[in-house]
């Protein structure tokens, strides 16, 4: 079966800093892929190269087929490819309802208002945020916050959708919601591609792991796979000796 | 739909109560007096569409009115063209200006895109200075019995205040129906965040290049009626960069993004300037008032008085746009 994303040879350089290099993966229909490395490891650069906020020096996205390299993001959110950010960017002025209206008017349907509107309540019901749809996005908190950046995205119908560290700052009541919320959309057919810190979360949502480390693929594989491998232990806690240690202690 | 909205209604009686002042006891001075509170409204309302309602800046604004102005005076007087149709061409032929214009600057953000309109008002009136068919620096006049066709002089005072009205009007119905569209909503998005817009999906450049187009026609048009009316246009007052920056202070007044807001700042500042600049003392103060304006609005009630009506009644803001 055709993969829903398919990710080859992605290079960029920021200067003198090569942030991602000859990064290939693939993302299935259905699946929860997950991306973890430690900080600077170019992930939420992979992120912008996927979905076209920044152009690859090198390296092609294929998205459902279609070569989607260096397409501009709004062109990619309507070919179905939606996404959150890292730091979160809500529309300030504008309420939560409005902000997750744009979502549903631009996204892959291209709704008018009076459909978008409808769509948008019942995407604030899925992150249980209909009880602030007419408050500023502002006023939110940032688990708030985080919560909109997933309905916005939802809103705009999306076969795939990244996410971003959308349980970075957010406390455990939060974060196991928020953990029931990403099961809810895979369940309901859209694919995801997260990024996360938590690794207690990320290794029981996933269905396969990708490691970055300084810009490159360092593993691949299932949350088992990674988890024991020895590079991926060194490139987190630092120590060359680790995994033998760890090994010597199994 | 726009048709049940209360503020069209406000918008029609506003239009209808500045047709029916002057023309009550046929009051030839305060006439006078409201076509520039309606040029007023009709500048400050299209400002608003890029300042207020997409986030840019735009110092130049004066550069459409002023070239819809040398337009219409040219087809009008010049080539003998019905004064409708020259200022309906001079609009037109603005927007699409602006929208080749608006493609080329709009990829500057913030204050690089303020400073490239400045640029831009100053070449225009450079080129414009030494553009021969238009009469270089002393400009085009109409000729007295260019008037005759609108039924002499007198009348066509009258027809031109008229059409001005017309045109506020429909400058504010176009603020308002842009407010309520969808592509209102993705200028908002673009104000509020231009990066989080277009992973949203708005198509920027082009949503951008679009309402800067949109944002010139009516003002052209106007200045085509008004130069018109007027009887003569040159560079120096077609151009005025005072003018421009007058502008951004009615809109700030009044409350920028909002299309009551554009209007009553455009009116007030109006009125204000005129009583000014006609009192002995203090017609050399205009402009230090009008600095003096824009700081307080700025500091202490960013949103203007509409902003500050939000907050004094916030049921308001559900009627009042
Ligand atoms: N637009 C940019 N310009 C220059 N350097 C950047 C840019 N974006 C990211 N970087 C750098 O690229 C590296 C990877 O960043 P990032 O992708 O944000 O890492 P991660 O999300 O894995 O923490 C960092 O060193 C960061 O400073
Ligand atoms: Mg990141």
């Amino acid at each position: 079966m055709m993969p829903l994303l398919e990710v080859s040879g992605i290079t960029k350089r920021f200067g003198g800093l090569l942030a991602v290099s000859d990064v290939g993966f693939t993302v299935g229909e259905r699946e929860i892929l997950g991306l973890i490395g430690p900080n600077g490891a170019g992930k939420t650069t992979l992120f912008n190269l996927v979905n076209g906020v920044i152009k690859p020096d090198k390296g092609t996205v294929k998205f459902c087929g279609q070569d989607i390299t260096s397409h501009p993001p709004n062109e990619v959110v309507h070919l179905g490819l939606a996404r959150t950010h890292q730091i979160v960017k809500p529309l300030h002025g504008m309420s939560v309802l409005e902000n997750v209206i744009v979502g549903a008017c631009f996204g892959r349907d291209y709704l008018h208002l009076r459909p978008a509107r409808k769509v948008a309540m019942e995407v604030l019901e899925r992150v249980n945020l209909a009880d602030h749809s007419d408050k500023a996005a502002s006023s939110l908190t940032i688990a708030g916050k985080k919560r909109l950046e997933v309905a916005r995205a939802l809103a705009a119908n999306p076969k795939l959708l990244l996410l971003d560290e959308v349980l970075a700052g957010l406390n455990p009541t939060e974060i196991e919601y928020m953990i029931g919320i990403v099961r809810g959309i895979r369940d309901s057919g859209i694919s995801v591609f997260m990024i996360e810190h938590v690794m207690q979360a990320i290794m029981s949502l996933s269905d396969r792991l990708v490691v970055l480390s300084f810009g490159q693929k360092l593993a691949e594989g299932t949350p088992l796979e990674v988890a024991r491998d020895p590079q991926v232990i060194e490139a987190y806690l630092g120590d060359p000796d680790i995994a033998t240690k760890l090994k010597e202690k199994n | 739909m726009i048709l049940r909205h209360p503020v069209l209604y406000i918008i029609l009686a506003f239009a209808a109560i500045m047709v029916w002042l002057p023309l009550h006891g046929n009051n030839v001075s305060l006439r006078e007096d409201l076509i520039l509170v309606a040029i007023a409204v009709i500048l400050a309302s299209n400002l608003n569409l890029m300042i207020g309602y997409t986030g840019y800046v735009n110092f130049g604004h004066i550069v459409f009115y002023g070239l819809g102005g040398y337009i219409g005076l040219y087809l009008a007087a010049e080539k003998g063209w019905n004064l409708v149709l020259a200022a309906l061409l001079a609009g037109v032929g603005v927007s699409l200006f602006a929208l080749v214009l608006g493609l080329g600057i709009l990829r500057l953000r913030g204050a690089y895109f303020a400073l490239a309109t400045i640029g831009i008002l100053v070449a225009v009136q450079s080129f414009v200075a030494n553009f021969d068919p238009w009469g270089r620096s002393t400009g085009l006049y109409v000729s007295f019995d260019a008037y005759e066709k609108l039924g002499g002089a007198r009348h066509a005072l009258w027809v031109t205040y008229f059409l001005v009205i017309a045109v506020m009007a429909l400058s504010m119905i176009l603020s308002l129906g842009i407010k309520m569209s969808k592509f209102g909503l993705g200028l908002f998005a673009i104000r509020e965040d231009e990066g989080a817009a277009v992973v949203l999906g708005v198509n920027t450049t082009v949503y951008k290049a679009i309402i800067y187009s949109v944002s010139a026609f009516l003002p052209a048009v106007a200045g085509a009626l008004m130069f018109y009316k007027n009887g003569m246009i040159d560079p120096s007052i077609a151009f005025e960069f005072m003018l421009s920056l007058e502008g951004i202070v009615m809109l700030m007044l009044g409350g920028k993004g909002t299309v009551i807001g554009a209007a009553l700042g455009g009116g007030l500042y109006e009125k204000l300037r005129s009583y000014l600049l006609t009192s002995p003392k203090l017609s050399n103060f205009h402009l230090v008032i009008a600095g003096g304006l824009l700081l307080v609005v700025v500091l202490f009630a960013p949103g203007g008085l509409i902003g500050w009506l939000y907050k004094a009644v916030p049921r308001s803001r559900k009627v009042l746009e």
